[in-house]
Protein backbone atom coordinates (compact mmCIF):
# COMPACT_ATOMS: atom_id res chain seq x y z
CA UNK A 1 0.00 0.00 0.00
CA UNK A 2 1.20 3.55 -0.41
CA UNK A 3 1.32 5.59 2.11
CA UNK A 4 3.09 9.29 2.26
CA UNK A 5 5.20 9.53 5.60
CA UNK A 6 5.13 13.32 6.85
CA UNK A 7 7.60 14.71 9.73
CA UNK A 8 5.90 15.64 12.64
CA UNK A 9 7.06 17.98 15.81
CA UNK A 10 4.80 15.55 18.04
CA UNK A 11 4.17 12.09 17.54
CA UNK A 12 0.57 11.91 18.14
CA UNK A 13 -0.50 14.83 16.31
CA UNK A 14 2.08 13.46 13.13
CA UNK A 15 0.11 10.33 13.57
CA UNK A 16 -3.44 11.81 13.31
CA UNK A 17 -2.62 14.38 10.56
CA UNK A 18 -0.68 11.52 8.29
CA UNK A 19 -3.67 8.88 8.59
CA UNK A 20 -6.05 11.39 7.80
CA UNK A 21 -3.87 13.10 5.57
CA UNK A 22 -4.29 9.40 3.65
CA UNK A 23 -7.60 9.26 3.96
CA UNK A 24 -8.04 12.32 1.74
CA UNK A 25 -8.35 14.98 4.70
CA UNK A 26 -5.49 17.65 3.92
CA UNK A 27 -4.88 18.07 7.71
CA UNK A 28 -1.88 19.84 9.12
CA UNK A 29 0.13 18.97 12.21
CA UNK A 30 -0.81 22.36 13.95
CA UNK A 31 -4.60 21.90 12.89
CA UNK A 32 -4.70 18.52 14.63
CA UNK A 33 -2.95 19.82 17.78
CA UNK A 34 -5.16 23.12 17.60
CA UNK A 35 -8.94 21.41 17.31
CA UNK A 36 -7.57 18.66 19.39
CA UNK A 37 -6.48 20.89 22.43
CA UNK A 38 -2.96 19.43 22.28
CA UNK A 39 -1.73 22.44 24.80
CA UNK A 40 -2.04 21.48 28.33
CA UNK A 41 0.05 22.29 31.84
CA UNK A 42 -0.46 20.08 34.44
CA UNK A 43 2.07 19.83 37.96
CA UNK A 44 1.40 16.53 40.38
CA UNK A 45 3.77 17.00 42.52
CA UNK A 46 3.03 13.55 44.19
CA UNK A 47 3.18 11.55 41.25
CA UNK A 48 6.86 10.59 40.25
CA UNK A 49 7.93 9.83 36.94
CA UNK A 50 11.94 9.64 36.75
CA UNK A 51 11.93 10.12 40.38
CA UNK A 52 10.96 13.46 39.91
CA UNK A 53 7.10 15.61 40.28
CA UNK A 54 5.41 14.84 37.27
CA UNK A 55 4.99 18.18 35.15
CA UNK A 56 2.83 17.55 31.32
CA UNK A 57 2.36 19.86 28.94
CA UNK A 58 0.29 18.09 26.81
CA UNK A 59 -3.29 16.05 27.72
CA UNK A 60 -3.21 12.15 28.28
CA UNK A 61 -1.88 9.90 25.36
CA UNK A 62 -4.74 9.58 23.19
CA UNK A 63 -6.64 12.82 23.83
CA UNK A 64 -5.68 14.83 21.02
CA UNK A 65 -6.35 12.66 18.36
CA UNK A 66 -9.83 11.63 19.94
CA UNK A 67 -11.10 15.49 20.58
CA UNK A 68 -10.02 16.09 16.90
CA UNK A 69 -11.77 13.42 15.50
CA UNK A 70 -14.74 13.75 17.33
CA UNK A 71 -14.82 17.63 16.34
CA UNK A 72 -14.22 16.65 12.77
CA UNK A 73 -17.14 14.09 13.07
CA UNK A 74 -14.72 11.23 11.84
CA UNK A 75 -14.92 7.92 13.74
CA UNK A 76 -11.62 6.26 14.85
CA UNK A 77 -11.44 2.52 16.35
CA UNK A 78 -9.56 1.84 18.99
CA UNK A 79 -8.90 -2.15 19.97
CA UNK A 80 -6.61 -3.12 23.16
CA UNK A 81 -5.58 -6.62 23.71
CA UNK A 82 -4.63 -8.94 26.15
CA UNK A 83 -2.96 -11.47 23.85
CA UNK A 84 -0.02 -11.06 21.34
CA UNK A 85 -0.84 -13.33 19.03
CA UNK A 86 -4.28 -11.85 18.52
CA UNK A 87 -2.68 -8.10 18.42
CA UNK A 88 -0.40 -9.31 15.21
CA UNK A 89 -3.09 -11.09 13.87
CA UNK A 90 -5.39 -7.96 13.75
CA UNK A 91 -2.90 -5.67 12.39
CA UNK A 92 -1.99 -7.93 10.06
CA UNK A 93 -5.63 -8.10 8.71
CA UNK A 94 -6.02 -4.12 9.16
CA UNK A 95 -2.43 -4.47 6.53
CA UNK A 96 -4.16 -6.86 4.32
CA UNK A 97 -7.61 -4.43 3.68
CA UNK A 98 -5.05 -1.42 3.26
CA UNK A 99 -5.48 0.06 6.15
CA UNK A 100 -3.01 1.93 7.67
CA UNK A 101 -2.54 1.69 11.57
CA UNK A 102 -1.71 3.67 14.37
CA UNK A 103 -0.05 1.89 17.18
CA UNK A 104 0.56 3.26 20.95
CA UNK A 105 4.18 1.68 21.49
CA UNK A 106 6.71 2.34 24.28
CA UNK A 107 10.22 3.99 23.39
CA UNK A 108 12.61 1.67 25.40
CA UNK A 109 12.21 -1.03 22.54
CA UNK A 110 12.74 1.38 19.66
CA UNK A 111 15.74 -0.10 17.93
CA UNK A 112 15.84 2.91 15.34
CA UNK A 113 15.91 5.49 17.96
CA UNK A 114 19.21 6.73 19.38
CA UNK A 115 20.29 4.57 22.78
CA UNK A 116 19.78 7.98 25.15
CA UNK A 117 16.65 8.48 23.99
CA UNK A 118 15.10 4.64 24.98
CA UNK A 119 13.54 5.47 28.46
CA UNK A 120 10.43 3.38 29.41
CA UNK A 121 7.98 6.23 28.12
CA UNK A 122 4.99 4.05 27.14
CA UNK A 123 2.67 6.56 24.92
CA UNK A 124 4.85 6.93 21.43
CA UNK A 125 2.57 7.07 18.64
CA UNK A 126 3.54 5.61 15.14
CA UNK A 127 1.96 4.34 11.74
CA UNK A 128 2.76 0.87 10.44
CA UNK A 129 1.74 0.98 6.95
CA UNK A 130 2.76 -2.70 5.48
CA UNK A 131 4.50 -5.79 6.00
CA UNK A 132 7.51 -7.84 4.02
CA UNK A 133 8.34 -11.14 4.94
CA UNK A 134 8.47 -11.22 9.01
CA UNK A 135 8.94 -7.06 8.45
CA UNK A 136 6.54 -4.18 9.54
CA UNK A 137 7.25 -1.09 7.77
CA UNK A 138 6.47 1.69 10.08
CA UNK A 139 6.43 5.64 9.67
CA UNK A 140 6.98 7.09 13.02
CA UNK A 141 6.25 10.91 12.60
CA UNK A 142 9.45 11.90 14.46
CA UNK A 143 11.79 10.64 12.07
CA UNK A 144 12.95 12.00 8.76
CA UNK A 145 11.74 9.09 7.06
CA UNK A 146 10.18 5.78 7.11
CA UNK A 147 12.04 2.69 8.80
CA UNK A 148 11.25 -1.16 9.71
CA UNK A 149 10.14 -3.49 12.97
CA UNK A 150 10.72 -7.14 12.92
CA UNK A 151 7.89 -9.02 14.05
CA UNK A 152 9.29 -9.63 17.36
CA UNK A 153 10.86 -6.08 17.84
CA UNK A 154 7.02 -4.71 17.31
CA UNK A 155 5.58 -6.53 19.79
CA UNK A 156 7.84 -5.84 22.14
CA UNK A 157 6.98 -2.37 21.67
CA UNK A 158 3.38 -3.04 21.84
CA UNK A 159 3.52 -4.92 25.01
CA UNK A 160 5.89 -2.74 26.41
CA UNK A 161 5.07 -2.67 30.81
CA UNK A 162 4.51 0.07 33.16
CA UNK A 163 3.72 3.35 33.75
CA UNK A 164 0.60 3.97 30.41
CA UNK A 165 1.33 0.61 29.49
CA UNK A 166 0.08 0.46 25.84
CA UNK A 167 -1.96 -2.91 26.03
CA UNK A 168 -1.08 -3.36 21.89
CA UNK A 169 -3.57 -0.44 21.17
CA UNK A 170 -4.36 0.49 17.95
CA UNK A 171 -5.99 2.61 16.02
CA UNK A 172 -7.76 3.73 12.82
CA UNK A 173 -10.06 6.37 11.18
CA UNK A 174 -13.58 3.99 10.17
CA UNK A 175 -16.01 6.96 9.35
CA UNK A 176 -14.86 10.11 7.33
CA UNK A 177 -17.91 12.73 6.87
CA UNK A 178 -18.28 13.91 3.27
CA UNK A 179 -18.67 17.40 4.32
CA UNK A 180 -16.13 18.85 7.32
CA UNK A 181 -17.15 21.62 9.57
CA UNK A 182 -14.04 23.14 9.99
CA UNK A 183 -15.15 26.33 11.72
CA UNK A 184 -16.59 24.83 14.27
CA UNK A 185 -13.83 22.06 15.10
CA UNK A 186 -11.55 25.03 15.34
CA UNK A 187 -13.31 26.93 17.66
CA UNK A 188 -14.53 24.10 20.03
CA UNK A 189 -11.22 23.48 20.07
CA UNK A 190 -9.58 26.90 20.92
CA UNK A 191 -12.34 27.04 23.71
CA UNK A 192 -11.42 23.72 25.19
CA UNK A 193 -7.96 25.16 25.57
CA UNK A 194 -9.04 27.97 26.84
CA UNK A 195 -10.77 26.66 29.57
CA UNK A 196 -8.71 24.10 30.43
CA UNK A 197 -5.47 26.56 30.57
CA UNK A 198 -7.50 29.02 32.47
CA UNK A 199 -9.37 26.06 34.83
CA UNK A 200 -9.93 27.05 38.49
CA UNK A 201 -7.84 24.38 39.40
CA UNK A 202 -4.54 24.51 41.43
CA UNK A 203 -2.47 21.62 39.47
CA UNK A 204 -3.84 22.51 35.52
CA UNK A 205 -3.26 25.62 33.11
CA UNK A 206 -2.00 28.74 34.45
CA UNK A 207 -2.76 28.01 38.22
CA UNK A 208 -0.83 24.59 38.10
CA UNK A 209 2.51 27.03 36.58
CA UNK A 210 1.89 29.35 39.53
CA UNK A 211 1.92 26.02 41.85
CA UNK A 212 4.97 25.13 40.28
CA UNK A 213 7.15 28.20 40.55
CA UNK A 214 6.26 27.91 44.36
CA UNK A 215 7.52 24.66 44.62
CA UNK A 216 10.72 25.24 42.68
CA UNK A 217 11.34 28.11 45.26
CA UNK A 218 11.35 25.54 48.12
CA UNK A 219 12.99 22.25 46.17
CA UNK A 220 16.79 23.19 47.17
CA UNK A 221 16.10 24.07 51.07
CA UNK A 222 13.38 20.70 51.11
CA UNK A 223 15.40 18.38 48.94
CA UNK A 224 19.16 19.86 48.23
CA UNK A 225 20.52 21.55 45.73
CA UNK A 226 21.26 18.00 44.15
CA UNK A 227 18.21 17.10 43.51
CA UNK A 228 16.43 20.12 42.96
CA UNK A 229 18.87 20.09 39.62
CA UNK A 230 17.76 16.88 38.50
CA UNK A 231 13.66 17.94 38.95
CA UNK A 232 14.65 20.83 36.94
CA UNK A 233 16.28 19.11 34.16
CA UNK A 234 13.29 16.53 34.55
CA UNK A 235 11.86 19.81 33.90
CA UNK A 236 13.31 20.53 30.90
CA UNK A 237 13.27 17.44 29.53
CA UNK A 238 9.52 16.94 29.54
CA UNK A 239 9.29 21.05 28.14
CA UNK A 240 11.46 20.39 25.05
CA UNK A 241 12.05 17.07 24.55
CA UNK A 242 10.69 15.09 21.25
CA UNK A 243 7.06 14.80 21.77
CA UNK A 244 6.38 16.98 24.68
CA UNK A 245 7.04 20.90 24.50
CA UNK A 246 6.62 23.92 26.50
CA UNK A 247 8.14 26.13 23.26
CA UNK A 248 7.81 23.98 21.27
CA UNK A 249 4.22 23.29 21.94
CA UNK A 250 3.43 27.70 21.75
CA UNK A 251 4.73 27.41 18.32
CA UNK A 252 2.78 24.91 17.14
CA UNK A 253 -0.08 26.41 18.89
CA UNK A 254 0.58 29.90 16.64
CA UNK A 255 0.93 28.38 13.99
CA UNK A 256 -2.62 26.53 14.55
CA UNK A 257 -3.59 30.28 15.10
CA UNK A 258 -2.23 31.42 11.51
CA UNK A 259 -4.25 28.97 9.72
CA UNK A 260 -7.29 29.34 12.11
CA UNK A 261 -6.70 33.07 11.62
CA UNK A 262 -7.93 32.33 7.66
CA UNK A 263 -10.09 29.42 8.15
CA UNK A 264 -12.61 31.65 10.57
CA UNK A 265 -11.40 35.20 8.57
CA UNK A 266 -10.58 36.41 11.93
CA UNK A 267 -7.55 39.09 12.30
CA UNK A 268 -7.35 39.03 15.60
CA UNK A 269 -6.31 35.20 15.65
CA UNK A 270 -3.44 36.40 13.24
CA UNK A 271 -2.50 38.98 16.08
CA UNK A 272 -2.86 36.17 18.92
CA UNK A 273 -0.88 34.27 16.78
CA UNK A 274 1.88 36.53 16.87
CA UNK A 275 2.00 36.83 20.59
CA UNK A 276 2.11 33.48 21.32
CA UNK A 277 5.21 33.10 19.40
CA UNK A 278 6.51 35.67 21.79
CA UNK A 279 5.11 33.45 24.64
CA UNK A 280 7.12 30.70 23.20
CA UNK A 281 10.40 32.26 23.23
CA UNK A 282 9.91 33.14 26.81
CA UNK A 283 9.59 29.72 27.43
CA UNK A 284 13.07 28.82 25.71
CA UNK A 285 14.60 31.60 27.41
CA UNK A 286 12.95 30.00 30.47
CA UNK A 287 14.33 26.36 29.64
CA UNK A 288 17.81 28.18 28.75
CA UNK A 289 17.88 29.39 32.00
CA UNK A 290 16.89 26.56 33.86
CA UNK A 291 20.01 24.73 31.85
CA UNK A 292 22.34 27.00 33.46
CA UNK A 293 20.90 26.11 36.63
CA UNK A 294 21.44 22.80 36.61
CA UNK A 295 24.82 22.62 35.04
CA UNK A 296 25.90 25.19 37.71
CA UNK A 297 26.69 27.74 36.18
CA UNK A 298 24.53 30.35 36.76
CA UNK A 299 26.08 33.18 38.27
CA UNK A 300 22.98 34.68 39.92
CA UNK A 301 22.93 34.06 43.76
CA UNK A 302 19.10 33.17 43.78
CA UNK A 303 18.83 31.02 41.03
CA UNK A 304 15.48 29.56 42.04
CA UNK A 305 13.79 32.60 43.13
CA UNK A 306 14.55 33.41 39.46
CA UNK A 307 13.46 30.93 37.66
CA UNK A 308 10.14 30.61 39.76
CA UNK A 309 9.52 34.25 39.15
CA UNK A 310 10.58 33.49 35.16
CA UNK A 311 7.24 31.23 35.39
CA UNK A 312 5.03 33.40 37.53
CA UNK A 313 5.94 35.97 34.74
CA UNK A 314 5.00 33.31 32.08
CA UNK A 315 1.91 32.26 33.99
CA UNK A 316 0.52 36.25 33.58
CA UNK A 317 1.49 36.29 30.08
CA UNK A 318 -0.49 33.06 29.41
CA UNK A 319 -3.57 34.15 31.39
CA UNK A 320 -4.04 37.18 29.98
CA UNK A 321 -3.25 35.47 26.41
CA UNK A 322 -6.13 33.04 27.04
CA UNK A 323 -8.83 35.31 28.24
CA UNK A 324 -8.00 37.33 24.91
CA UNK A 325 -8.49 34.56 23.04
CA UNK A 326 -11.29 33.32 24.20
CA UNK A 327 -13.49 36.37 23.69
CA UNK A 328 -11.45 36.44 19.89
CA UNK A 329 -13.80 33.32 19.01
CA UNK B 1 11.39 32.07 17.04
CA UNK B 2 12.63 32.74 13.82
CA UNK B 3 13.75 30.01 11.15
CA UNK B 4 17.23 31.55 11.81
CA UNK B 5 16.82 31.08 15.36
CA UNK B 6 16.26 27.38 15.53
CA UNK B 7 18.94 25.46 16.77
CA UNK B 8 21.68 23.73 15.69
CA UNK B 9 23.35 22.68 17.93
CA UNK B 10 25.38 19.00 18.11
CA UNK B 11 23.67 17.02 20.11
CA UNK B 12 22.82 13.26 20.55
CA UNK B 13 20.38 13.22 18.11
CA UNK B 14 23.42 14.36 15.53
CA UNK B 15 25.81 11.50 15.93
CA UNK B 16 22.76 9.81 14.59
CA UNK B 17 22.17 11.41 12.17
CA UNK B 18 18.43 12.61 13.16
CA UNK B 19 17.14 15.71 12.93
CA UNK B 20 14.06 16.91 14.82
CA UNK B 21 11.10 19.22 13.12
CA UNK B 22 10.25 22.49 14.48
CA UNK B 23 7.80 25.22 13.49
CA UNK B 24 9.34 28.41 13.18
CA UNK B 25 8.10 31.77 11.52
CA UNK B 26 9.62 33.43 7.83
CA UNK B 27 10.64 36.68 6.90
CA UNK B 28 7.12 37.49 6.52
CA UNK B 29 6.08 36.05 10.48
CA UNK B 30 4.14 33.07 8.14
CA UNK B 31 4.99 29.07 10.09
CA UNK B 32 7.04 27.31 8.42
CA UNK B 33 8.54 23.50 9.73
CA UNK B 34 12.27 23.88 10.08
CA UNK B 35 14.81 20.56 10.72
CA UNK B 36 16.79 21.23 14.03
CA UNK B 37 20.13 18.96 14.94
CA UNK B 38 19.65 20.03 19.05
CA UNK B 39 19.19 22.12 21.11
CA UNK B 40 21.83 22.60 24.24
CA UNK B 41 19.62 23.35 27.24
CA UNK B 42 18.15 19.65 26.13
CA UNK B 43 21.65 18.00 25.74
CA UNK B 44 22.47 19.15 28.99
CA UNK B 45 19.10 18.01 30.76
CA UNK B 46 19.11 14.07 29.19
CA UNK B 47 23.27 14.50 29.77
CA UNK B 48 21.59 14.81 33.44
CA UNK B 49 19.04 11.93 33.40
CA UNK B 50 22.60 9.63 31.66
CA UNK B 51 24.74 10.51 34.88
CA UNK B 52 21.64 10.18 37.29
CA UNK B 53 20.78 6.78 35.77
CA UNK B 54 24.96 5.73 35.57
CA UNK B 55 25.00 6.48 39.29
CA UNK B 56 22.22 4.43 40.10
CA UNK B 57 23.83 1.67 38.76
CA UNK B 58 27.25 1.93 40.26
CA UNK B 59 25.25 2.50 43.34
CA UNK B 60 22.95 -0.80 42.76
CA UNK B 61 26.58 -3.32 41.84
CA UNK B 62 28.28 -2.11 44.82
CA UNK B 63 25.27 -2.71 47.03
CA UNK B 64 24.83 -6.35 45.34
CA UNK B 65 28.61 -6.47 46.15
CA UNK B 66 28.38 -5.77 49.81
CA UNK B 67 25.22 -7.71 50.28
CA UNK B 68 23.00 -5.04 50.37
CA UNK B 69 21.04 -5.59 47.31
CA UNK B 70 20.09 -8.86 45.41
CA UNK B 71 21.76 -8.59 41.56
CA UNK B 72 17.89 -8.02 40.64
CA UNK B 73 18.49 -4.17 41.78
CA UNK B 74 21.39 -3.87 39.94
CA UNK B 75 19.66 -5.59 36.35
CA UNK B 76 16.80 -3.25 36.79
CA UNK B 77 19.24 -0.40 36.91
CA UNK B 78 20.41 -1.26 33.97
CA UNK B 79 17.83 -1.30 32.08
CA UNK B 80 16.07 2.19 33.42
CA UNK B 81 13.47 0.80 34.69
CA UNK B 82 12.03 1.30 38.27
CA UNK B 83 9.95 -0.68 40.64
CA UNK B 84 6.85 0.09 38.63
CA UNK B 85 8.20 -1.27 35.20
CA UNK B 86 9.79 -4.24 36.63
CA UNK B 87 6.46 -5.41 38.43
CA UNK B 88 4.99 -4.84 34.84
CA UNK B 89 7.28 -7.28 32.97
CA UNK B 90 7.57 -10.09 35.61
CA UNK B 91 3.87 -9.87 36.40
CA UNK B 92 3.86 -9.23 39.77
CA UNK B 93 3.24 -6.84 42.60
CA UNK B 94 5.76 -4.19 43.29
CA UNK B 95 5.72 -4.97 47.32
CA UNK B 96 7.04 -8.52 46.00
CA UNK B 97 9.63 -7.66 43.30
CA UNK B 98 10.67 -5.18 46.23
CA UNK B 99 10.89 -8.37 48.50
CA UNK B 100 13.23 -10.35 46.00
CA UNK B 101 14.99 -7.49 46.08
CA UNK B 102 16.53 -8.82 49.55
CA UNK B 103 19.66 -10.68 48.68
CA UNK B 104 17.88 -13.41 51.61
CA UNK B 105 14.78 -13.90 49.83
CA UNK B 106 16.18 -14.37 46.29
CA UNK B 107 18.65 -17.01 47.18
CA UNK B 108 15.25 -18.64 48.21
CA UNK B 109 13.51 -17.94 44.99
CA UNK B 110 12.80 -21.03 42.12
CA UNK B 111 14.44 -21.34 38.93
CA UNK B 112 10.67 -20.33 37.28
CA UNK B 113 10.32 -16.92 39.55
CA UNK B 114 13.59 -16.04 38.68
CA UNK B 115 13.33 -16.94 34.75
CA UNK B 116 10.29 -13.79 34.95
CA UNK B 117 13.28 -11.36 35.78
CA UNK B 118 16.11 -13.21 32.97
CA UNK B 119 12.94 -13.04 30.41
CA UNK B 120 12.38 -9.52 31.62
CA UNK B 121 16.58 -8.65 31.46
CA UNK B 122 17.08 -10.51 28.09
CA UNK B 123 19.72 -12.80 30.06
CA UNK B 124 19.76 -16.63 31.46
CA UNK B 125 18.96 -17.84 34.93
CA UNK B 126 21.95 -18.57 35.63
CA UNK B 127 23.61 -14.94 34.81
CA UNK B 128 21.06 -13.70 37.06
CA UNK B 129 21.88 -15.90 39.75
CA UNK B 130 25.70 -16.02 39.74
CA UNK B 131 25.77 -11.59 39.00
CA UNK B 132 28.37 -10.34 42.02
CA UNK B 133 28.55 -6.50 41.53
CA UNK B 134 31.46 -6.87 39.30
Amino acid sequence: MEFIHHQSAHCENGVASNLLKHQGINISEPMVFGIGSGLFFFYLPLLKVNYAPAISYRPMPGFIFNRAAKRLGIKVKRIKFSNNQNAQKALEENLAKNIPTGLQVGVYNLTYFPDEYRFHFNAHNLVVYGKKDDTFLISDPVMETVTTLTEKELDKVRFAKGALAPKGQMYYPIEIPKNIDWESAIKKGIKNTCNDMLAPLPIIGVKGMRFLARSIRKWPVKHGVKKANHYLAQMVRMQEEIGTGGGGFRFIYAAFLQEAAAILKNEELKKLSSEMTTIGDSWRDFAVNAARVYKNRSNKTDVYNSLADELNALADLEEAFFKKLKKAI
Amino acid sequence: MKKEEVPQDSSNLSKSNLKELCYATDENGNYITALSSGWEPKTIALQNSIEDINERIEQAKSDVASGLASPIVYFMELHKMDWTTLAGYVGMWVWRVKRHAKPSVFQKLNDKILGKYAEAFEISVSDLKKYKGN
